[in-house]
């Protein structure tokens, strides 16, 4: 479809009709986002009180919760990841069907949290690309509610026609999807973990 | 290694042999001719888990089955090792308190307070009066709403959905409670050793009691609705039993080893916190199936309120510190103008508080069962060894011996029994 | 409850029946600690266990612990309890850091001794000889920076987190998620001729199976 010489190949230069379709897309899309929660620690609780009836994801499309990756939308993972964990978040995250987008919720899964040692993964993206950093410990419902409406505004911006978006990011052949610089880089320690554990 | 690979169709998850080789299943035989492999042509090997719903966290459990029936079931955990024990060893014994919360994350209270108290023997620390009493309320508010959401979950994993939102609505009532006192819902850090974090807010004790008035009449309706339902009872009595003998052989604790009739509670046997000056009892099973285990649970969470009300009623003035400047931080306005204050106050947070050397064992009674705290130190501000004792690690190790020959239907009913989680057990 | 200073009456009866296999014995903050010798540390147990004035039938912990004192060996520490009696005793069995690290294994004598003691393994490489499935359980099984609570590992461990991350995702899937778990295996007979071909010819030459 090319309707006009944009600057990557494939890439349909906007105009009224390819518009209309992404409002289209889009609001589909971000209102009926399938949640693979894959729960692993304290988070996953807060997930589940965010899942019930006080804070209810019901009214954002989200209620019904898929357990299998293949039919899931947008990964949410509520928890830390350990290393063992590592490969299982991969494989999930491959399995599951484009679009998906993956949301980190809580501090252990977007950085490493409170866990920098030898057996915490820090931060899932340097295992999965995510969308979406939800900070907390655990992050309260309303917080990972806001996160989800981020991901919303996220989606609505995007383009049905802009194919960078869909590529699948697959891991070379040392399993990694990043530099190995890039990963050393994201688990550096910051903050307070370098004051802390001077005697590591 | 590659070229002798025998066909040995070992059911158990592959290990690795001596020479460090990791042991598989293969296809072929050793003369490379393709074999039916000796699995019984029955029999399947299912995995469930580590991502399932049903198995209450990160917990893998792999299954030979004959059609439905369970012949084998071999949990694999560890996808939730977050290296507590070690980072333990670098953190001050305050700084700790904030990692005992993330363990079992259903009853962060219940955990601080046994950290806190092996922590406060080992440094020969007497709490207040006040601090008892505060510290026994927010236990049993602890085992209160972990057993809400054991209710609920185990609910689920039956088929009883509605249990699980009237019991997370309890809990977000709870949550309201903690979220007053400490500022968290759930990861609360209540303790300091030797105090509290904060004493409560005006108005928390009549919120409290009318909380713990209101909540026996959900557990009846739980109650209405479950204890004398007929799917109920098939699905759990004679299910997954456990003997006084066998629980006691394989070190079960807490509700498990209770429903199986064993009458030991750390509260009653090994009384702390002036538990021996509460009048409760403690609910002892026969049977030792799911359904004892239920019954038990349901029942403790009613005991736990009359603990509560009590526990109100003798809730003494004064302070919620202990009146020892070496290990209690002072006061801001005084460590902002007093000299001496000053100083406890930057050795106590640059340089933490020393435990004299020695070592101590402290049981408590979590909901889970004994939580012990094993804390070894040599005279330094950080511990040599930082030990849990996961009761939901012994009560899950039992699981391969109540699930045998049980459907597999039964084994998420037994896997819901076992209260099991994972930050606890993984640590 | 500060306890008595006096130790718990099964010592002295230790002392009489195992003589020079049993070491000092101390009390500490109201619990009897008594030191055990490696090599009779199991008749011990199963007489502690099984006589009618002990009846310790309840193994509440089994763990290590190393200090940070390189002179100090390396423990391993057993918590007892008496449910009748309503009893704990503390035994320990000293290790020398630098030798083999191995003890009896007391899974024929509480049940509940197996994960625990998978778990000093792993954690500290503690062997107990005996023992019926001895693998690693909190780590994967074919993790090797080391035992993760000796005090001579890191606490970020040995690697690079890169190193670390690759190690973690290209650990033998099929060792995780043993396709021949599944019930392909049931399967096989009816896999097409080429694939069982190929499967052989990649058996023999020692590559492992190809995950999916």
């Amino acid at each position: 479809m090319e309707l006009s010489a944009g600057g990557r190949s494939g890439f349909v230069s906007p105009n009224w009709v390819t518009t209309r379709l992404d409002d289209l897309v889009n609001w589909s899309r971000a209102n009926s986002l399938w949640p693979m929660a894959f729960g692993t620690a304290c988070c996953a609780i807060e997930f589940m009180a965010t899942a019930a009836s006080r804070f209810d994801l019901a009214r954002f499309g989200m209620e019904r919760v898929a357990y299998s990756p293949r039919q899931a939308d947008v990964l949410i993972c509520a928890g830390r990841l350990p290393f063992k964990l590592a490969p299982v978040i991969r494989r999930i995250w491959d399995q599951m069907p484009q679009p998906k987008w993956c949301i980190s919720m809580g501090a252990c899964a977007s950085t490493g949290g409170i866990f920098d040692n030898y057996a915490m993964v820090q931060g899932i993206d340097t295992i999965v690309p995510v969308d979406v950093y939800v900070p907390g410990c655990p992050p309260r419902p309303e917080g990972l509610l806001y996160g989800i409406l981020l991901l919303q505004k996220k989606i609505k911006g995007e383009s049905v026609f802009d194919p960078s978006l869909r590529v699948e990011q697959l891991a070379d052949k040392n399993g990694l999807f990043l530099e190995p610089a890039a990963v050393d880089e994201l688990s550096e320690p910051f903050g307070n973990s370098v004051h802390q554990t001077r005697s590591a | 290694m590659a070229e002798k690979r025998v066909l040995e169709l070992a059911l158990a998850t592959p290990g690795v042999d001596e020479a460090g080789n990791v042991l598989r299943v293969p296809l072929v035989s050793a003369d490379h001719t393709a074999q039916e492999p000796e699995l019984d042509s029955d029999h399947m090997l299912i995995n469930i888990g580590p991502q399932h719903p049903a198995t209450h966290g990160v917990l893998r459990l792999v299954v030979e089955l004959d059609g439905e029936v369970v012949m084998r079931v071999i949990p694999h955990i560890g996808y939730l090792h977050s290296g507590f024990e070690k980072l333990g060893e670098y953190r001050h014994y305050n700084q700790i308190i904030p990692l005992t919360d993330r363990t079992d994350y259903l009853s962060a209270p219940a955990n601080n307070i046994g950290f806190a108290l092996a922590a406060e023997r080992l440094m020969g620390i007497e709490i207040t009066p006040r601090c008892t009493v505060l510290r026994v309320i927010a236990c049993e508010l602890s085992r209160i709403i972990s057993h809400l959401v054991w209710a609920g979950t185990t609910g689920i994993d039956i088929g009883a959905f509605t249990v699980f939102l009237w019991m997370f609505q309890e809990r977000e009532r709870a949550y309201n409670l903690l979220e007053a006192w400490t500022g968290a819902r759930m990861t609360t850090s209540l303790t300091r050793v030797g105090g509290l974090m904060a004493d409560v807010p005006d108005g928390w004790t009549d919120r409290l009691r009318e909380w713990a008035r209101h909540l026996p009449q959900t557990l009846d309706e739980v109650d209405r609705m479950l204890l004398r339902n007929g799917i109920w009872l098939g699905r759990t009595q004679d299910v997954g039993v456990m003997t006084a003998a066998e629980a006691t052989n394989w070190s079960l604790t807490g509700p498990m080893l209770r429903a199986s009739g064993v009458p030991f509670d750390v509260r009653k046997d090994q009384p702390y916190l002036d538990y021996d000056a509460y009048d409760f009892e403690v609910p002892v099973g026969e049977h030792g199936d799911v359904y004892d285990r239920y019954l038990v649970r349901m029942e403790e969470m009613r005991q736990s309120v009359r603990i509560i009300l009590q526990a109100l009623d003798r809730l003494p003035d004064g302070p919620i510190n202990a009146d020892d400047a070496r290990v209690i931080l002072p006061p801001k306005r005084k460590a902002m103008s007093d000299m001496e204050s000053m100083i406890h106050h930057f050795k106590q947070v640059m340089e933490g508080v020393p435990a004299p050397a020695g070592e101590v064992y402290f049981p408590v009674e979590n909901p889970k069962g004994e939580l012990g705290t094993y804390l070894v130190s040599d005279g330094t501000a950080k511990p040599v060894r930082w030990r849990i004792r996961p009761p939901a690690f012994l009560n899950l190790a039992a699981l391969p011996k109540m699930a045998e020959g049980h459907l597999l239907s039964d084994l998420i009913a037994i896997n819901a029994s076992v209260d099991i989680v994972m930050g606890e057990i993984d640590r | 409850m500060t306890g008595a200073a006096t130790p718990n009456s099964s010592v002295a009866t230790l002392r009489e029946r195992f003589g020079a296999s049993i070491g000092r014995s101390t009390v500490v903050l109201g619990a009897t600690i008594v030191v055990v010798e490696r090599s009779r540390a199991h008749d011990v147990f199963a007489w502690l266990r099984d006589d009618p004035d002990q009846r310790y039938d309840y193994l509440v912990d089994l763990t290590a612990v190393e200090y940070r004192d390189r002179e100090r060996p390396l423990e391993v520490v057993y918590q007892l309890r008496s449910l009748p009696r309503n009893a704990v005793l503390r035994v320990k069995i000293e290790l020398d850091a630098s030798g083999p690290l191995e003890v009896d294994s007391v899974v024929d004598l509480w049940q509940g001794a197996n994960w625990l003691e998978r778990e000093v393994w792993d954690m500290f490489g503690v062997r107990f000889a005996g023992h019926p499935d001895l693998r690693r359980i909190l780590m994967w099984e074919t993790y090797d920076e080391g035992h993760p609570l000796r005090k001579d590992f890191p606490l970020r461990g040995r690697f690079s987190r890169a190193e670390q991350v690759r190690r973690a995702l290209g650990a033998d899937l099929a060792a995780h998620y043993s396709m021949d778990e599944l019930s392909i295996a049931e399967a096989y007979a009816a896999l097409p001729a080429a694939m069982r071909a190929g499967l052989a010819r990649e058996a023999g030459s020692g590559k492992s199976e190809a995950g999916a």
